[in-house]
């Protein structure tokens, strides 16, 4: 029986095992090889997708139970990296290897699509699943807080909010050009 | 967007390219002594096969759109290389930085690493080795273009000049874009003399540039080894014995066979290889294989009987790495006599794409895609299993989901060559992550034993160390008297003005397989060198600072960085309550590097939180201060940004310490690096929480860095 969803906005359908892991599904199926393999135990968060809006580990996900279900990959997040946390992404040059980024890309725009203005603490924990094995857990905090602002020009951060710097000058001096 | 459109070529495409037919000029540059070595079967002989004296070749290819690609001969794992040697070529190009593109090199003698004979990229030679050739590579193609021009108009070539990505006759001015006149360029005698920039002029190089690479890593559409699809493509993993050293002693296929989708279960050196048509399904087989392994000399090894063998081995002399004055005598008339042993772990290298490889074996060739940190080792071990010419194994050099050394070894092409050449087909071999921890080249676990002698007043008269471990170098050829120099590197070389000193080496053979970590020895040995100071300054009753500080005296890059950190940590001044502060002070890879640290300890959780890091670092980059900067702001990143929300840190650029005038202008800059430091530190206070991140319980055993010890722990905060 093939499994029907939508992926990246356009019906799918699926005529594989269904046990098949949505991750391996897209990679080795389909081709899509932006959602990563990292650990295919739900430790590491390279495989990020978002089903019907909620980040997921796509390498423990069933491709059976996305049945009737709205899947986004990193490669449907925009058509020209303009969502954004892509933006911000881009603006901060946060990716060192790139690895991990599609992962903690995902995680990010999940966030911020339910929480337009998190706090630290709030990306600290939404982003814990995610791991960099470069270490770059500032640049991403820091380009979550940017894609924010970008997404809500109007509103005010939650950091602007508290009182703190508005503009983060560590964000300007990043896009600069990084270490300089 | 600009020069995201790194892709692959093989050799072929490549040469064709390099023929200066109508696709435009390709420049490169030999280095002198590979010249010879180079000739047989080079691009450059088979562009020469093409017709007339061809002396262009290997990094910089301009096309009649203007387009300027430069070839990265070294590989891309998150140090930003890529972007790094494009500037480089780029800034004597004079092109415009608009137009670059980059490719990745395919494998070739030309671009072999003069530090490893071989193509390479490891050990932090990457921009050190590429800085002299590239900047030529740019420069002659610069001057050809240019002459071309001159050419074209009739004029002086003296009378032209070069400037983003075109060429200008002032006294007409006259204006050509480099890819009007590439072809003409092509046809210019590369020249003898090539001038390079004085570095004030430099453009590109020392400036805030963004990475080449990022618009593709926002969007899934980087590459990486893992990635690579082939038409026909299989997919295979491999079942590999849990213990080193073991091997496939029987094992029945049918019930992998049975599965859906499996296509082939074959035998190759590693283990068992089990082939289908996708990656899960492969590892739903190797999950149905019954495989009966012969565990082989190692069997019974566990860490203990690893330990005992270190300390068994650490009480016997071993083989001298340094010896000065008589310690063996002085150790006798010390006032204090203080002893120490520290132990580290074997570490995996845990680069977050696991090992892969893609290759597609014919009669007639092979072609090996791989995120590889060493294309000269992955032709070889795909010639040695094919039988094919090296000339005839093609690599493809992707990106790669971090190296930190791991990816110099071949054992994933290994694996993908073999089961292509089993399956007939394109094979993509996937190591899955426990595969990738269970089968690494680790860092080595290592045994420190020192002992230390104290006059009367407390100061350090005799220093004596002994290392007990594996040896990496070991594996690559018979070591002479069982000594590694890798294995004590760092702590032969004890800044300290201590009057005897003795270090000396014990081989201690675990049957673990070793390999280049990051940093290699100055990982353990700079842990093990800096802790055992502050124990000497703790039973002289000395501060850890002043104590160091006074052994400096004779080594002027490691006591400046030291006071350096120091000061901007407010050594001295009291820590804010409940918080303690450590130093150390290292010298690697020609860089030297003082951190100071403060931390608290959760005396309940047994656990530290790391408050703040400041670091000093004196590196000896051609470049200038920027990219120290640049250099240290991805160490700190490394090192803090798991815990530490607050970090500071302060570079000296290029020879700061070598007396003359252009240093006047490294040091502005240093003091605005440090300006500019105490403003990221507030920023990132503002924007920075404690964000643990730990690898999870299955990855935790492994990663644990560098556990300190309880009297390390003690003596090292203040
Ligand atoms: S691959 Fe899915 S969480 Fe690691
Ligand atoms: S950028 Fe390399 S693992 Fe995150």
């Amino acid at each position: 029986m093939p499994i029907e969803f939508t992926l990246n906005g356009k019906p799918q359908r699926v005529n594989v095992a269904p046990n098949m892991p949505l991750l391996w599904f897209l990679r080795d199926t389909l081709g899509m090889t932006g959602t990563k393999f990292g650990c295919g135990m739900a430790l590491c968060g390279a495989c990020t997708v978002h089903i019907n809006g909620e980040a997921v580990r796509s390498c423990v996900t069933p491709v059976s139970s996305v049945a009737g279900k709205q899947v986004v990959t990193i490669e449907g997040l925009s058509e020209d990296r303009s969502h954004p946390v892509q933006r911000a992404w881009i603006e901060l040059d946060v990716p060192q290897c790139g690895y991990c980024q599609s992962g903690q890309i995902m995680s990010a725009a999940a966030l911020l699509a339910k929480n337009p203005h998190p706090s630290d603490a709030e990306i600290d924990d939404a982003m814990r699943g995610n791991i960099c094995r470069c270490g770059t857990y500032h640049r991403i905090r820091l380009a979550i807080q940017r894609a924010a602002r970008l997404k809500y020009p109007q509103a005010k951060s939650a950091k602007a909010r508290a009182g703190g710097a508005e503009l983060l000058p560590t964000a300007q001096f990043a896009a600069q050009g990084g270490g300089k | 967007m600009n020069g995201c459109e790194s892709q692959h070529i093989n050799r072929r495409s490549f040469l064709k390219r390099g023929t200066l037919g109508a696709t435009g000029l390709l420049i490169g540059f030999y280095l002198p002594e590979l010249r010879q070595a180079h000739a047989a079967d080079s691009v450059r002989s088979n562009s020469a096969a093409s017709g007339g004296r061809v002396t262009l070749n290997a990094w910089i290819h301009v096309s009649a759109d203007d387009t300027v690609t430069i070839f990265i001969d070294k590989s891309e794992m998150g140090q930003s290389v890529l972007t790094g040697l494009a500037m480089i070529a780029a800034d004597e190009l004079e092109c415009d930085w608009q137009k670059v593109r980059t490719e990745f090199a395919p494998a070739d003698k030309v671009y072999f690493n003069p530090q490893f004979g071989a193509q390479g990229t490891g050990a932090s030679t990457a921009t050190r080795t590429s800085w002299e050739p590239l900047r030529k590579a740019g420069a002659a193609a610069r001057m050809m273009l240019l002459r071309a021009a001159a050419q074209k108009w009739g004029v002086e070539p003296s009378e032209c000049r070069a400037e983003k990505g075109a060429i200008l006759h002032a006294p007409t001015g006259r204006r050509t874009s480099y890819g009007s006149v590439s072809q003409a360029a092509g046809k210019i005698p590369v020249p003898q003399e090539i001038p390079l920039k004085d570095p004030r002029d430099f453009r590109i190089i020392g400036k805030p540039t963004r990475r080449l690479d990022t618009p593709d890593k926002v969007n899934g559409r980087a590459e990486f080894g893992i990635d690579v699809r082939r038409e026909n493509m299989l997919y295979a993993v491999v079942a590999r014995c849990p213990v080193f050293g073991g091997k496939v002693a029987s094992f029945d296929a049918s019930k992998a066979k049975a599965i859906p989708g499996v296509k082939h279960v074959a035998q190759i050196s590693s283990g068992v290889a089990v082939v289908a048509d996708n990656s899960w399904t492969a590892m739903e087989g190797r999950r149905a294989l019954d495989v009966k392994w012969d565990e082989g000399p190692n069997a019974a090894a566990t860490s203990e009987t690893i330990r005992k063998l270190f300390a068994e081995r650490a009480s016997r002399p071993g083989h001298i790495a340094r010896k000065d004055g008589d310690p063996e005598a002085q150790i006798e008339h010390a006032a204090r006599k203080i002893e120490a042993v520290y132990e580290v772990p074997f570490l995996a290298h845990a680069t977050m794409e696991p090992q892969n490889c893609t290759a597609d074996v014919t009669a007639q060739r092979c072609d090996v895609w791989a995120p590889t940190q060493n294309q000269t080792n992955a032709q070889k071990t795909a010639a040695d299993i094919t039988g094919l010419d090296p000339s005839k194994v093609f690599v493809h050099t992707t990106f790669l989901g971090g190296g930190f050394g791991r990816r110099f070894e071949s054992d994933y092409v290994a694996d993908a060559v073999e089961v292509s050449k089993a399956a007939g087909k394109p094979v993509k071999v996937t190591w899955s992550r426990e595969d990738d921890i269970q089968h690494d080249f680790y860092r080595t676990a290592s045994y420190a034993k020192f002992t230390a002698g104290l006059d009367a007043d407390g100061w350090p008269t005799v220093w004596m160390n002994r290392i007990a471990c594996p040896s990496i170098m070991g594996r690559f050829g018979p070591l002479k008297d069982n000594f590694d120099a890798r294995s004590v590197e760092i702590c032969d070389a004890v800044p300290y003005a201590i009057p005897n000193i003795l270090v000396d080496y014990q081989l201690a053979e675990a049957g673990i397989p070793v390999g280049f970590w990051r940093s290699v020895g100055a990982s353990q040995n700079g842990f093990f060198l800096e802790s055992f100071i502050d124990e000497l300054a703790a039973e002289g009753n000395k501060d850890p600072y002043e104590l160091r500080r006074h052994l400096l005296r004779n080594a002027p890059r490691h006591l400046r960085v030291l006071e350096t950190a120091a000061e901007k940590a407010g050594w001295g001044t009291p820590p804010p309550a409940g918080r303690f502060r450590g130093l150390a002070v290292v010298s690697s890879y020609f860089g030297y590097v003082a951190h100071v640290i403060e931390i608290s300890v959760d005396r309940s959780k047994r656990s530290l939180n790391v408050h703040r890091v400041v670091c000093a670092l004196d590196s000896r980059s051609p470049s200038t201060a920027g990219a120290c900067s640049r250099a240290i702001f991805m160490i700190i990143r490394c090192c803090a940004s798991r815990t530490c929300p607050s970090w500071t840190c302060t570079s000296f650029p290029a020879n700061w310490h070598q007396p003359g005038p252009a240093n006047s202008r490294c040091r502005r800059s240093l003091r605005r690096c440090a300006t500019r430091s105490s403003r990221r530190r507030a920023d990132a206070f503002a924007a920075c929480r404690s964000g643990q991140k730990t690898w999870p319980d299955l990855f935790s055993r492994l990663r644990q860095a560098m556990p300190l010890a309880p009297k390390t722990l003690r003596n090292g905060v203040r």
